[in-house]
């Protein structure tokens, strides 16, 4: 039987503030989960804490709502076991690239089979609008006692440089756009990123909706700032395991992430399937990892161990 | 006469110590004699002065001693550090070109130590000072120039390369001592063999050099008044690791994911589990342990988490530092009832510490970590053998009433070498409480769904009909975020309800072990228990007689079961290793008595039987400071 986009939607109340991207990103993820057809069952949304962190309750697959910063510690956990789960992790820039900056640069180098979607709005939006890692130096946002004074982490940048394999930036008011990201992301073999450009309307009063679209007073831009990298001649793809070929995608692609202000790319920047996935490193090792991963593996029967560890016992008798 | 010896060696770090008691206790082991031994190093890679005490017996043994029968040393610090410990008629094996050595001259030990040596041996005290120190106390001098003999053997073998090899002076350190014990010579080929059993003709120059030096010391030190003759058997022994005991535990009971970040002395277990990652399963196919490098222990336990959540079971190791990080992700699994074990190796906080030294330091910690209040399991083993059993114990606990458990170890049992009897499987059963297997559609599941015993049915990820939400926020009983007042009130009575149920329907014997009820009785928790037992035979033999009381469910605390145990005590003895005594504030806390005395120990070094049987000894003779602090060990 055929799944609806509604079937991937649950009841529970949304509090969100009126207007918040959030609910762009929550929309395209459960029309992604829908033209994918992924059985509820077998999808499971990990989340971090924030406004984002209740993502995993409002779509009607597996949710877990875990802690700051460490959803993509248990979202490997579970994929590790059970690699037959599609996984989604989903997050706050704050919860990505500050507290849980450290486990970003890790999964990057493990390249597991997920995909990781940060919303990017600027702020902490929760805890009344400080200032996140990717509000830009100098910039003062409506509730910051005073202009910030950290230089801003670049998402695509460290994604790049840590291993993701799959990079990509879209904006949460282009659902469509969004939608089309997450599918690409979530069939690529290999660790994904997403970084979703999600204004605050609350908090973030500099990188409005009106900012995007290129309509606000502040700058007298007048065209949009978004634009599309697949409508340029741009090509994120690394074509062949070649020295060159790899420098000058990752180089192409740093380039473009700093790309800021009257002309914000977005898009896949990066697509890497050469590099291996974690669970060939496993495989290499434990050849049957996948047809009898961790979660599926007999452990015992009628109460008995079904394990059988006498050859290390008997290597160890005297 | 019964055997009963100790023998140290020892040396700077990298120098082989390890390997060479290996053989040793190999060797004594095959020849059915009981092992006791244990490794104290330094935090530090090379040169940092390192030693192996084996204890050998015919009868069982649990603990080490402090004094020393026969030592081995290839450096002049291990003799500086040990000259005083041997025994009348015991004796010193070593390196005779090092007699002129003053303690100055060692870089590697340390003011304070260089200050109590010039106490004890007079100013500028050399090896020679110490030597006669010990030869005073009627032990025996074995002088051997390691190098003469390598130099001796290259000649002989027309093998010059091997007259360079300093790396071998701990084989030949094994050699000797075994010539000198006059123990056959084929067993101790034999356990350099298996030692090395990989590495063919690295085995075959070690015996080589096993055999010649063995004959130089059978010939050139025939009198010494101890000797290892083989003598009767036990079936079924292993010479065990102290790490492979939680390891075998987590393979045999179905452990199949264990994420973790490196550190002393906990990280020996994870790479163990790795090294054995492919496990043989009756009548199927192979399964395997995912042993994963994380970046951090927040990470490990993250994923130890999400692992559970799959259904498998899962389970992380560490010490102090690495749990202090995951204090946070504790209490998700408590919200959550998510079941995940921690292995807990113990070593000597604060903060870095002493951080290859052993300690109890973690009791009251592990019993209250994490912010806010949520059921956990804290349950320790007292030795090797307990372990492996105790572990299945764990996964079975944490699946039955669904929460984290924690498992005390430490350093002690860490790095300790026993023989024991070879662990049982059929002995371990697997109750994974109630996990779903299967779900008809339509179940209108619910994770934490009300019941009669407060324990939700369990699904895992990937269930089908079998979809759940967890989330660190309170919940409802689908698991979607709550504030209601009256659904608090509920969650919160369903999961501590755990504590007083876990209480109910834990076996009194798994709570806490009775070794004899007397007037006088200890009560203790995990590694002290070999040493405690030691000492307790000791002072039968004397006609003393000391109950003990072992507890191994320390949290949620059995009070009833101790309270019962206690009743007819007079004198509670405290015994742990560390500064406040923290089974004793559980004790004051949930008894309302408080205990007469303390033997505590708190230098990083392991407490012997000996230290045990002294303190007991001085109570006895009223003599005792209600706190009795340890201080045996360099």
């Amino acid at each position: 039987m055929e799944l609806k986009l509604g079937d991937y939607k649950t009841e529970v109340h949304n509090d969100w503030c009126p207007g918040c991207g959030d609910f762009g990103i929550v929309n395209a993820i459960q029309m992604s989960l829908a033209e994918m057809q992924i059985p509820r069952h077998k999808a499971a949304i990990f989340s971090g804490i924030g406004c984002s962190g209740k993502t995993s309750h409002f779509i009607n697959v597996n949710g877990v709502h875990t802690l700051h910063g460490r959803v993509l510690t248990f979202a490997q956990g579970a994929k590790l076991t059970n690699p037959d789960l599609t996984v989604i992790a989903a997050g706050g820039d704050g919860d990505g690239l500050g507290i849980g900056a450290g486990h970003f640069v890790a999964a990057g180098r493990r390249n597991l089979d997920l995909t990781y979607i940060i919303f990017n709005n600027g702020v902490y939006g929760l805890t009344k609008g400080q200032a996140s890692p990717t509000l830009k130096l100098g910039e003062k946002t409506k509730s910051l006692p005073s202009p910030n004074t950290n230089y801003s982490v670049n998402p695509i940048g460290l994604a790049i440089a840590s291993g993701f394999t799959f990079v990509a930036r879209s904006y949460a008011y282009d659902v469509r756009h969004l939608k089309d990201t997450i599918t690409a992301a979530v069939k690529h073999k290999g660790l994904s990123f997403i970084d979703v450009l999600q204004p605050c309307p609350t908090y973030n009063d500099i990188n409005t909706r009106d900012w995007y679209a290129g309509m606000d007073e502040v700058t007298k831009v007048t065209k949009p700032r978004i634009y599309k990298l697949n409508e340029t001649d741009y090509d994120p793809v690394v074509h062949y395991d070649e020295e060159n070929e790899l420098n000058q995608k990752l180089t192409q692609a740093l380039i473009k992430s700093l790309e800021w202000g009257d002309k914000i790319p977005i898009g896949i920047f990066y697509k890497n399937e050469i590099i291996s996935q974690y669970d060939k490193r496993i495989t290499d090792k434990i050849p049957n990892y996948l047809e009898n991963p961790p979660a599926s593996q007999t452990i015992s029967e009628n109460g008995n161990p079904s394990t059988d560890i006498s050859e290390i016992l008997n290597s160890l008798s005297v | 006469m019964s055997t009963d010896i100790s023998w140290l060696i020892g040396g700077p770090q990298g120098s082989g110590v390890e390997s060479a008691a290996n053989i040793f206790s190999k060797a004594c082991a095959s020849m059915g004699y009981h092992i006791f031994g244990k490794r104290e190093f330094y935090s530090n890679i090379k040169g940092e002065h390192s030693y192996f005490t084996v204890r050998v017996s015919d009868s069982i043994i649990r603990s080490n001693v402090d004094n020393v029968t026969l030592m081995v040393a290839f450096d002049a610090e291990t003799i500086f550090r040990h000259y005083s410990e041997i025994i009348q008629n015991g004796a010193i094996i070593y390196d005779s070109d090092l007699v002129q050595t003053s303690a100055d001259e060692v870089h590697t030990i340390d003011a304070p130590y260089k200050s109590r040596l010039a106490k004890h041996l007079g100013p500028k005290p050399t090896i020679q000072n110490a030597l006669d120190f010990a030869k005073n106390n009627g032990a025996k001098l074995y002088p051997i120039s390691f190098k003469t003999i390598l130099s001796n053997m290259a000649d002989e073998t027309n093998n010059p390369r091997i007259k360079g090899m300093a790396r071998m002076y701990n084989v030949l350190g094994v050699s000797v001592s075994l010539g000198i014990l006059k123990m056959p010579p084929k067993t101790l080929l034999d356990a350099i063999g298996s030692i090395f059993a990989k590495k063919q003709a690295i085995a075959d120059l070690n015996k080589n050099a096993a055999t010649y030096s063995y004959n130089y010391a059978t010939a050139k030190f025939p009198d010494f008044a101890f000797t290892l003759n083989p003598t009767s058997k036990s079936q079924n022994t292993i010479l065990v690791q102290g790490y492979q005991g939680t390891a075998l535990g987590k393979m045999a009971c179905g452990c199949r994911f264990q994420p973790y970040y490196p550190i002393t002395p906990a990280s020996d277990e994870s790479v163990f589990l790795e090294s054995n990652e492919i496990v043989n399963v009756k009548d199927d196919r192979p399964g395997s342990t995912i042993v994963v490098q994380t970046e951090d222990e927040i990470s490990a336990i993250g994923m130890t988490i999400g692992g559970a959540l799959t259904g498998t079971r899962s389970a992380t190791c560490t010490s102090g530092p690495g749990f202090s990080l995951m204090a946070e992700a504790l209490g998700w699994a408590g919200i959550n009832e998510v079941p995940i074990v921690v292995t807990l190796y113990q070593r000597s906080g604060p903060s870095t510490g002493l951080p290859t030294r052993h300690g109890q330091d973690d009791l009251l910690f592990a019993i209250h970590a994490g912010h806010g209040e949520f059921p956990k399991i804290v349950y320790a083993s007292g030795d090797v053998e307990e372990s492996f059993y105790d572990t299945a114990r764990c996964f079975n606990y944490s699946e039955q009433y669904q929460l984290p458990v924690i498992h005390m170890m430490d350093k002690f049992l860490a790095s300790s070498v026993v023989t024991c009897k070879r662990f049982d499987v059929d002995k371990i059963k697997i109750n994974r409480g109630k996990l779903l297997e299967k779900l008809e559609p339509g179940a209108n599941y619910k994770r934490f769904a009300f019941t009669d015993d407060n324990l939700s049915p369990r699904s895992k990820l990937g269930l089908e009909n079998g979809i759940f939400w967890n989330t660190g926020d309170e919940s409802d009983e689908a698991g979607h975020i709550t504030e209601d007042p009256e659904m608090r009130i509920k969650m919160m009575d369903k999961r501590q309800s755990k504590l007083d149920y876990v209480l109910k329907t834990i076996p009194d014997d798994e709570q806490a072990v009775s070794f004899g009820i007397e007037e006088i009785s200890i009560i203790s928790w995990g590694s002290p228990k070999g040493p405690i037992l030691d000492a307790i035979d000791l002072l039968k033999k004397e006609n003393i007689k000391i109950g003990f009381i072992q507890v191994k469910l320390l949290h949620p605390f059995p009070k009833d079961r101790l309270g019962y145990l206690f009743k007819n005590v007079k004198t509670i003895i405290d015994v742990e290793s560390n500064h406040v005594g923290q089974l004793g504030e559980l004790i004051k806390q949930n008894l309302q008595r408080t205990p007469n005395y303390y033997i505590l120990k708190y230098t990083g070094r392991t407490m012997t039987s000996t230290e045990i049987y002294d303190s007991i000894k001085n109570i006895i003779a009223n003599k005792a400071k209600a706190r009795q602090v340890l201080t045996h060990g360099a």
